[in-house]
């Protein structure tokens, strides 16, 4: 016999299944009686300091299809890099969006301010991401990815520097397609699958 | 300064591809996920003020109306604690619920169930843990549904939980179940939890001691999220 390790095990994780918009994003199925907004509407609010970016993608399956059904969460810091609640953060970036997939076309936008470079414990600076966090049916552990900026120096990021296939750095790099706009498409499954991370 | 992350044990976890779960084969990645320490990205997150709260968002049986008239069904409170995985309280966690009715049907425009909906109940509510972690909201115990996988599949009655830590790498969502339910051992989304003990420790016993004569039952349902390493001896509640 040892010691008892007095540890607890995390939670299991469960699908969202269909109808997690209706406890995150209620207002998009119609229910808009309970809460006075949907939590999470926007990352900035009014006169949020740096350069306001729109990104825009898709979240496609192993067949191709964009999801109808994936809602997203993203959380960030401000254009210097410091992330709410920090000495010094830009009051107006609260650094947490909410939104979904179009139930239509499968389409997302998420527009907020460009994030600054964040430094590491160890000292080393991140190029500028944003955190993306993304459940649907049929997903069991929400998917944690990141994405980067085609137009900013990524050369040096220790986390794309750890993903071996150049291409697959690709998979997280959102391209600038002019006046502060990126495509950031999403790969579940198969040829271009998005590189997700362990964490 | 904010503390590393235990690394997430994902054996606790189901895995993405479950052909059990027809959904889940055309949106499983295939790759590895791409291991890495936690940083200030994932070790920060939104924080969300006890005035985000209004004096409803916890009671699922009058929320939708706003008071004006009462869910039908069988009257629950559903409550808990959140801990951390060094069974630490997390104070102030955001922790967001759905479900169905009593008869079974989400207020939903996919979900064409033939139970019908109930004009009092929307099926959304929100609370926040207090200092000690503690959580509570009140409902009507959701009716159990059908649902088209194999060809004869039902969901045992379940409540949705998305749960906020303090780290956004803490995020979880995940589903509570009521204790003898039958159709838990027959749910391929219950089964997609191969732990077996993982799987128990989301069914929420009865708990007498905490419901009340004439008015409602109730069930316990506690909840671990993701811990920090340690890095000082003192026994701060995460966050603080
Ligand atoms: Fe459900």
């Amino acid at each position: 016999m040892v010691q008892k390790l007095e540890r607890l095990r995390e939670t299991a994780s469960q699908t969202g299944g269909p109808y997690v918009h209706i406890g995150c994003l209620p207002s998009f199925t119609g229910i808009t009686s309970i809460f006075p907004e949907d939590l999470g509407r926007s990352p900035i609010a009014e006169g949020a300091r740096g350069e306001i970016v729109t990104i825009t993608g898709s979240v496609y399956d192993g067949t191709g299809w964009a999801l109808r059904d994936a809602m997203l969460e993203s959380w960030q810091p401000d254009a210097s890099g410091i992330f709410p609640g920090h000495e010094g953060a830009d009051p107006a970036v609260s650094g947490f969006c909410r939104f979904a997939a179009d139930k239509d076309s499968g389409e997302f936008t998420l527009r907020t301010v460009k994030p600054g470079a964040v430094r590491a414990r160890d000292g080393t600076l991140q190029a500028p991401h944003v955190a993306l966090w993304i459940t649907a049916r049929g997903i069991n552990v929400g998917l944690q990815t990141r994405i980067y900026f085609s137009d900013e120096d990524n050369s040096a990021d220790p986390l794309l520097a750890r993903i071996e296939q150049g291409p697959r750095k690709q998979t997280l790099i959102a391209e600038a397609t002019g006046d502060g706009s990126y495509r950031f498409d999403i790969v579940l499954q198969g040829p271009g699958e998005t590189v997700f991370l362990d964490m | 300064m904010t503390d590393p992350l235990i690394p997430r044990d994902r054996s606790a976890h189901p895995d993405a591809y479950d052909p059990g779960y027809k959904t889940s084969v055309v949106r499983a990645p295939t790759m590895p996920l791409l291991s890495l320490d936690s940083g200030p990205t994932e070790e920060t997150g939104p924080v969300f003020g006890h005035d985000l709260l209004g004096p409803l968002d916890h009671d699922l049986t009058q929320n939708f109306t706003q008071g004006a008239g009462l869910a039908m069904g069988e009257r629950i409170l559903v409550h808990g604690r959140v801990l951390d995985e060094n069974a630490r309280p997390v104070p102030h966690a955001l922790v967001e619920v759905w479900q169905a009715n009593a008869g079974g049907r989400y207020r939903h425009v996919k979900d064409g169930y033939t139970a019908p909906l109930d004009p009092n109940f929307g099926g959304a509510g929100r609370c926040m843990t207090d200092a000690q972690g503690y959580y509570e909201f009140f409902t009507v115990k959701p009716g159990a549904y059908p649902w088209p996988n194999r060809g004869n599949d039902w969901r045992p009655a379940h409540i949705h939980f998305s749960l906020f830590g303090h780290a956004f790498a803490q995020r979880l969502i995940t589903q509570m179940y009521f204790e003898g339910d039958p159709l838990i051992p027959l749910c391929p989304i219950a089964a997609t939890v191969k732990d077996r003990s993982q799987l128990d420790r989301l069914v929420a016993p009865l708990d007498m001691a905490m419901s009340k004569p004439m008015d409602f039952l109730a069930y316990k349902f506690d909840i671990v999220l993701r811990g920090t390493r340690q890095t000082m001896f003192e026994n701060k509640p995460e966050g603080a």
